[in-house]
């Protein structure tokens, strides 16, 4: 019999070409989206005077510096930025899905949304939120702007193999408990860097409960574990929400890609390096506290006391922590007031995102400004048809176009320097929202909540009794 | 990519966890094309104030490391986005080096790409050289690849790096032209494959190329 491998192993060997005799194997890559950030990797390859191998399996999406208020006055500098990308793909013959284009979006949430994200592919983009298309059974890992060059040139790249990382995550998710927490929850217990040189495989009963935009939350923030990449097995659930997509295969072909996603599951006796079990049922409503995502909480709690901290290192990085976002240790999280809230991001901006922070925000009002991005045009057009952007605007919240916008700030959509963002995003990095800005983390109806009250809230009593 | 064997000079005790990419180098700088040069942006908001005058305090700022050529930091360093520039920033700024006990993946292949080692010792080894009076003082650092030493004084430390980074960096590979000479192969895998996986090519929508 065969050796018994992990769906990580078994993707890697289907696109292994030749491993050098110091261990690198060179990988071809199915899939590789391009940005305006992918400038760098463009003129690398004009500086060889080199074409793009295959413009057919490399697509551009218009995301990081697209603008996403109707009248958005950009800097002719970011303006330039969505110009060269535009010039680059036509240079090279790649389709491009830019501002004008219907399915624009973030290329994160649109390529599986299209059907170009499948499972036991090997994707690429210069962006290290790219494990978030893990959640369909693809292997998918962010790059940066030499490799961007390598995979445009050759259509292959080097890799070493990874460790091999098993997270289980059993029982069922509490009410009011979304994947964001349960992301949230693991990156708090295990810390930032816990997952560095693994690949992740979610499983579990919890994982599996998941929907795939569900799912898609928690493979993005795998690179917040330190992790390039996250992926669950391929299932019903995977199968059925593939069928139809525009660039998917169809028909024949599709029930033949099943039957071979089929197998990319991980064998039953398959040996991970590291194997973990969280219980999901214990996993709360999360935020975070501080500038990196592993300074997190569940709500119910305090901001930590650095004298308590388990280590002198610990202690002198939460007491930055708090002196940066102007806390107070010892004050109770739901004590923090915020500014403004910002629901979008490549974490979460779909659907069903969405309506979780509508079923908080239906038939109630903002008390802070807010930004709700949908994570596509299409998104945005499902929503209007669902009349979420309604819920939005009634209760007084602005309705915006998709792109990466308030996530980073490259669009000139920033939270201005001191103010407080409760925030659908992946990272609270210092600054990463505009120069000086403070970010909380957590899910789509935590910050519906957030909005309502003005501080950090509970979402779950606000949503009882409402469908999310 | 030109190739380090070692180097000898002053180093920037950084002493800082966790150091992301978003410290590295802000979004809003990277716009600029890279002729431009990005060694200004290094840490940008860390290194200044409000009105964007350089912190007294910050290693980085401090007149005895400023013809440094490596940086002395702690775990995690260059953590989150995939931003080369968080490279390029370092390398623009005539560093060649980074000391310290863990790195972002992304990060440290990044790194290898633009000939800047990114050297990992024990978190007790990053105390110990963090403390040296001789870097503190400013005095040279001895970074030695192929030994796979530092040295600072009286001070000597081993450090790791993937033995296929090493010999990237000690040859100066370029990848591209190395992947080049495995055409043959990959020629291969390509007639196998499509017979393996068929689905595995986009199909486009009716009425589109
Ligand atoms: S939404 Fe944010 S995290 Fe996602 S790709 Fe855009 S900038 Fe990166």
């Amino acid at each position: 019999m065969a050796t018994p491998r992990t769906i990580i192993d078994k993707i890697w060997d289907a696109h292994a070409i030749v491993t050098r005799v110091d261990g690198d194997t060179l990988l071809w890559i199915d899939r590789h989206f391009v940005h305006e950030g992918s400038h760098h990797g463009f003129g690398q390859v004009a500086a060889r005077g080199a074409r793009v191998e295959r413009p057919d399996l490399t697509f551009g999406v218009a995301d990081h510096y697209a603008p996403t208020r109707p009248n958005a006055v950009q800097s002719p500098e970011v303006r330039a930025m969505v110009a060269k990308l535009d010039a680059n793909t036509r240079t090279h013959g790649v389709r491009n899905f830019g501002i004008g284009d219907p399915r624009r979006g973030i290329a994160h949430v649109v390529a599986p949304e299209l059907g170009l994200t499948l499972p036991g592919l090997a994707i690429v983009c210069g962006d290290s939120h790219t494990s978030t298309h893990g959640a369909l059974g693809a292997y998918a890992f962010g790059i940066g702007a030499s490799e961007v060059a390598h995979v445009l040139m050759t259509q292959t790249i080097w890799q070493s193999r990874p460790r091999r990382m098993r997270i289980r995550v059993d029982g069922a998710l509490t009410p009011g408990v979304a994947a964001k927490d349960m992301a949230l929850a693991l990156i708090e217990r295990l810390g930032a860097g816990y997952a560095r040189g693994c690949a992740i495989e979610y499983a579990g009963s919890a994982i599996r409960g998941l929907s795939i935009e569900g799912r898609l939350t928690l493979c993005n923030l795998s690179i917040e574990l330190g992790s390039r990449l996250g992926l669950v097995a391929p299932d019903e659930t995977t199968f059925a929400y593939l069928r139809d997509r525009p660039f998917g295969p169809g028909g024949a072909a599709f029930e033949a890609a099943v039957a071979n996603w089929r197998e990319l599951a991980s064998d039953d006796e398959a040996a991970f390096d590291v194997d973990i079990a969280i219980d999901g049922a214990a996993i709360p409503p999360t935020v975070t506290w501080g500038v990196n995502p592993e300074q997190a909480a569940p709500i119910t709690a305090t901001v930590p006391d650095p004298d308590r901290a388990p280590d002198p290192l610990k202690a002198e990085a939460w007491r930055d922590a708090i002196d940066y976002m102007g806390l107070r240790a010892g004050m109770k999280l739901t004590e923090i007031r915020v500014d403004r809230v910002f629901i979008g991001s490549c974490t979460n901006s779909r659907i069903e995102d969405l309506r979780a922070a509508a079923a908080v925000l239906t038939g109630r009002k903002a008390v802070v400004p807010g930004l709700v991005s949908p994570g596509s045009m299409t998104v945005k057009r499902r929503a209007e048809a669902e009349g979420l952007d309604r819920v939005f605007i009634d209760a007084g919240l602005e309705w915006a176009d998709a792109g990466c916008s308030m996530c980073v700030g490259m669009n000139g959509e920033e939270v201005p320097p001191g103010e407080r963002c409760a925030s659908t995003t992946n990272r609270n990095f210092k600054g990463r929202q505009g120069k000086g800005s403070r970010t909380h983390l957590m899910s789509p109806a935590m910050a519906a909540a957030a909005a309502v009250t003005g501080h950090l809230t509970d979402a779950r009593p606000l949503l009882a009794g409402r469908r999310p | 990519m030109t190739p380090f064997t070692s180097l000898e000079a002053p180093a920037c005790p950084l002493g800082l966890a966790n150091v992301d990419t978003d410290q590295l180098i802000p979004a809003r700088f990277m716009q600029t094309p890279r002729a431009e040069g990005y060694g200004k942006f290094l840490l940008h908001d860390l290194r200044r104030d409000e009105a964007g005058a350089p912190k007294t305090g910050f290693p980085l700022n401090d007149p005895r490391y400023a013809g440094a050529r490596a940086m002395i930091a702690r775990k995690n360093f260059g953590c989150g986005s995939s931003r080369e520039a968080a490279v390029y920033v370092l390398v623009d700024s005539g560093y060649r080096c980074v000391i310290a006990p863990s790195f972002g993946d992304i990060f440290s292949s990044n790194a290898i790409k633009n000939g800047l080692l990114p050297a990992i010792v024990s978190e007790a080894d990053a105390d110990a050289l963090l403390a040296n009076a001789s870097i503190v003082a400013g005095g040279a650092l001895r970074v030695d690849l192929a030994e796979q030493t530092i040295v600072a004084g009286n001070l000597v430390v081993p450090f790791t790096v993937r033995t296929d980074w090493k010999q990237r960096l000690l040859n100066g590979w370029d990848d591209v032209d190395l992947t080049k000479s495995f055409a043959r192969d990959i020629a291969a895998f390509v007639a196998a494959d499509a017979k393996l996986r068929p689905w595995a090519r986009p199909v486009a929508p009716d009425g589109e190329n």
